[in-house]
């Protein structure tokens, strides 16, 4: 069975879908974000603090091979068992801002489960920027690449 | 890096969206572009402008008239950036999956 994740990014709007269908139970989708060990393993980051109930905040620290540290946090508003996550999203030193992050984790058979992820910005303009960074890091790993091989002809 | 001919730069601002999904449909001279919008004739000519110079929008001469449209080839590099943000979250989710298919519970 194949599954596709989707965005959904219209135009002139500061907000972005995520939506992913899993073969899993909802019950194991939602412990994936639940359970600290686990969102380190399939994030690839250090959690450095989780606290899942409302007014509860968490902070997430990922390191790059370079050994470069890049912090995010936030605090949730809302946590309710295999079903939904409110909070907000921060990715430290950067100029996208402060984003909202509703999460809805639904059934959808015994075996598989759906994830909608619905993120507000504070502008469009970040949104855009947001969108890009994988496109931009792609063209710079790229470049970096080329710079590799053109290094050994020499 | 001149940010003038920056495609996401272009992108960024409304009016230029709003340009290019006029023109996606169909060749318009700067006049008919500027007619659909509140804006200053030079206004509208600076945005065209941009739009040019990151080759998003191509110039066609028709007689003394400069029509504008879409360069597909361009529009397909931005289509190409969204694809990378999803491929990244489908890597990520890909992963998710796999790190629960192999998950024990404890007991």
């Amino acid at each position: 069975m194949e599954r596709k994740t989707k965005i959904v990014a219209d135009e002139g709007k500061q907000e972005l879908v995520i939506t992913r269908e899993f073969d899993l139970p909802v019950e194991l989708l939602f412990k994936a974000y639940e359970e600290p060990e686990l969102i380190e393993q399939w994030m690839g980051t250090k959690v450095l603090k989780l606290e899942n109930k409302k007014h509860g905040s968490y902070q997430f620290e990922t390191t790059d091979p370079k050994g470069n540290k890049y912090g995010f946090n936030g605090t949730i508003h809302e946590f309710s068992s295999n079903k939904k996550i409110t909070r907000t999203f921060e990715f430290e030193n950067t100029p996208f801002g402060v984003q909202l992050e509703v999460m809805k984790f639904e059934e959808l058979t015994d075996t598989t489960s759906k994830l909608t992820i619905h993120t507000v910005f504070e502008s469009v303009a970040q949104r855009d920027q947001m969108l890009q960074m994988p496109f931009a890091q792609g063209l710079n790993m790229a470049h970096n690449r080329l710079q590799e091989i053109v290094n050994k002809l020499k | 890096m001149n940010l003038r001919r920056d495609v996401f730069q272009a992108i960024a601002d409304p009016t230029r969206r709003a340009i290019l999904l006029l023109v996606a449909s169909q060749s318009l001279t700067a006049g008919a572009i500027a007619a659909n919008f509140d804006s200053a004739r030079p206004t509208v000519s600076k945005h065209l402008a941009i739009l040019t110079e990151c080759e998003l929008l191509e110039q066609e001469y028709n007689g003394r008239e400069v029509y504008y449209h879409v360069n597909p080839k361009k529009m397909k590099e931005l289509s190409d950036f969204i694809e990378a943000f999803r491929k990244l979250w489908d890597d990520r989710f890909n992963k998710l999956e796999s790190v629960m298919k192999k998950y024990k519970p404890k007991k």
